[in-house]
């Protein structure tokens, strides 16, 4: 099992890097959540694949000798947690910024770092 | 409970109760200022004894829930993260009370207050914690903190440069949870006291330069070293003046201790690989820095690349890896974030004083102001590295362990770097205090001098940290001292690795993949 998702992992960084590098915004947000969804999955597969039983242990043992590796499981659930999170504010951020400014091109976006050859370079100081 | 959990425990507490208290009181902006002010200090006065505990030496360590390492999560303070977290706590008060100051009350009602703490929060975790895994969780909680921050005036600019920071930050943060997977996967272990034990037994040493070149971008990328600077630029000069003094202070250095830590402590043993590439970032690093500096003349932009510049002389000593680089490394670090938040703190009163931040629109602030311009003076001399203060020290170190270590090349670049470095601090003393003033910065002053309340809020810290710096130039002793000491300890892994493991050897670690 580990080479095809060790494949799906390599595709869908290939599809974030594609999707940030556009000029939308949008489709920037939609490749940073595929981005925190690849690296769920690297750290599934780096845990090993196998056994699919429950990691519990039996009344009466201290130890499992066959389950599934709990703790990916655990990193996993702390990433998405974090990653989801994260989204939302970039959501939030992203939808404000073009409302604000009009635009859904980060390249458009020229109010911090104006141009070369205009006189002043995004001074904000006496707003 | 025992002393060592408590040293190691406070640091993170009082702020994650700042985060809290705030929280809850966020319709009352005066118990917010108390309740912020009072987890400073004490974040402060916990780092004091933090640092009295290790100082003779000692790490301290403890495992969280009381599970024993490396399945617990570790936290280990040894003189470095101990002197990273006292400056921070010194940084937390200076920058807390600076943004008392001013226009306090219109951030204070978009949580200016628990943002601030939840980044000091995510900092200082960031210099506690002994996993791996554990410091990419520090990592994202300062950095959510830093993103509220920055676009917490909600102007145009901050909106635009508030894009670009999250995204490039989120993919850096991203990159570097897929290189702990990695790392997982090669060695089954996050601790990173294991980590230092197991790496060297990995059969496949080709896998383990190739972790460390990974975990060298996302690091890189979070310090802001060439080529992975772009972010800080485009950010850092929209925010608010103290609030990009807690930046600049604090965000560059956490990725500088990250790779501190992690190329002595696990990826010492592919040195060949990885320093001549740290020393070629160095280099390039310092060089675009201040030349991007010398391009602009709005006081933040220029401030903002000099962040960058001086962040190569750190890798420089990182690069070289004797024991008098790394000190002088370390020493450049405690150094900088001084100097480096004060200037922005000098920034924002000439702001204040002078009605705007762009070089050609104010001037003569000398006449009207003398103490400010010396207050200027002194962490920007220190900055491009005048004896007797602190920055001639720390570039000393640095620049002689790499002319010790025969890397003239290097050398030549670290001071001819230092000599443009004089050239933007003197661009903005000419600027912005000798020329003759413009019409409209007149009347700024004035208005600066009939508020003595904000103006006393704004000096005292800024009088403060250049007194630290003073004294770090003129007493340099203990300061040298307690780095190259720091510098020892970090190369000589024994003491951090028997802190976290201490009923074991350092060699057998069996069991562990069973388990896990």
């Amino acid at each position: 099992m580990e080479p095809v998702f060790a494949l799906a992992f390599g595709v869908m960084i290939a599809v974030a890097a594609y999707l940030i590098l556009s000029r939308n915004v949008l489709r920037i947000l939609l490749g940073l959540l595929v981005l925190g969804n690849a690296a769920n999955l690297a750290i599934f597969l780096a845990g090993r694949l196998g056994s699919r039983v429950p990691p519990l242990v039996e009344a009466g043992e201290t130890t499992i000798a066959s389950s599934a590796n709990p703790l990916p499981q655990a990193l996993i659930l702390t990433a998405i947690v974090i990653s989801f999170s994260l989204v939302a504010f970039t959501a939030v951020l992203f939808e404000t910024t073009h409302k604000r400014l009009g635009t859904l091109d980060p390249d458009a976006m020229r109010e911090a770092e104006t141009p070369p050859g205009s006189q002043r370079d995004g001074d904000e100081g006496r707003a | 409970m025992t002393r060592a959990d408590l040293l190691l425990a406070l640091p993170i507490l009082y702020p994650l109760a700042g985060v809290a208290l705030s929280l809850l009181a966020w319709r009352r902006p005066l118990v917010q200022r108390g309740v912020s002010l009072a987890a400073s200090f004490g974040l402060l006065l916990s780092a004091v004894m933090l640092v009295a505990a290790v100082y003779d030496g000692t790490v301290l360590a403890t495992q969280f829930g009381a599970w024993p390492a490396p399945f617990g999560i570790s936290f280990v303070g040894d003189m470095l993260s101990a002197a990273m977290v006292l400056i921070t706590g010194l940084m937390a008060v200076a920058v807390g009370i600076y943004g008392l100051a001013g226009d306090a009350s219109a951030r204070e009602h978009a949580f200016y207050h628990p943002l601030y703490q939840g980044l000091l929060l995510g900092v200082t975790g960031a210099f506690l914690t002994g996993d791996i895994f554990n410091l990419y969780v520090w990592f994202e909680v300062m950095l959510i903190s830093s993103f509220g921050l920055l676009a917490l005036g909600g102007t145009k600019a901050q909106l635009d440069a508030g894009v670009k920071y999250v995204t490039l930050n989120l993919v850096v943060t991203t990159q570097f949870l897929i290189a702990v997977a990695f790392l997982y996967g090669a060695t089954g272990t996050l601790n990173m006291a294991d980590l230092a034990r197991v790496l060297p037994t990995v059969e496949n040493q080709g896998l383990v330069t190739v972790l460390a070149l990974l975990f060298l971008v996302a690091f890189g990328a979070k310090a802001a070293v060439f080529p992975l600077f772009f972010w800080l630029p485009a950010a850092y000069h929209t925010a608010s003046a103290p609030i990009v003094a807690i930046f600049a202070a604090l965000l560059t250095k956490v990725g500088v201790y990250a790779i501190l830590r992690t190329f002595t402590l696990m990826f010492d043993g592919d040195a060949g690989v990885t320093a001549p590439i740290v020393g070629i970032i160095a280099a390039a690093t310092m060089i675009t820095g201040v030349l991007g500096a010398a391009a602009h003349f709005d006081i933040r932009r220029i401030l903002s690349f000099h962040i960058i510049s001086q962040i190569g002389y750190m890798l420089l000593g990182i690069a070289i890896a004797t024991p008098l680089a790394v000190g002088g490394a370390i020493l450049y670090v405690i150094h900088h974030i001084v100097v480096k938040a004060n200037l922005f703190l000098v920034a924002g009163a000439i702001h204040r004083a002078g009605g705007s931040f762009h070089l050609k629109e104010i001037g003569g602030l000398y006449r009207g102001l003398p103490l400010l311009a010396i207050l200027f003076a002194i962490p920007a001399l220190s900055l491009a590295g005048f004896p007797p203060l602190s920055g001639f020290w720390a570039k000393f170190g640095v620049i002689k362990a790499s002319l010790d270590a025969g890397h003239l090349a290097l050398a030549a670049t670290g001071l001819a770097v230092g000599l443009l470095t004089l050239y933007s601090m003197v661009k903005i003393w000419n600027e912005a205090f000798w020329k003759a003033a413009p019409e409209m910065s007149v009347a700024a002053e004035r208005r600066w001098t009939s508020e003595p309340g904000t103006r006393r809020l704004m000096l005292a810290p800024i009088v403060a940290l250049a007194a630290i710096t003073l004294t770090i130039g003129l007493w340099a002793e203990p300061f040298v001292d307690y780095s190259l000491r720091a510098g020892e300890q970090l190369l000589d892994k024994s003491a951090y690795i028997n802190a976290v493991f201490p009923t074991e050897t350092a060699s057998g670690s069996h069991g562990r993949e069973v388990a896990r």
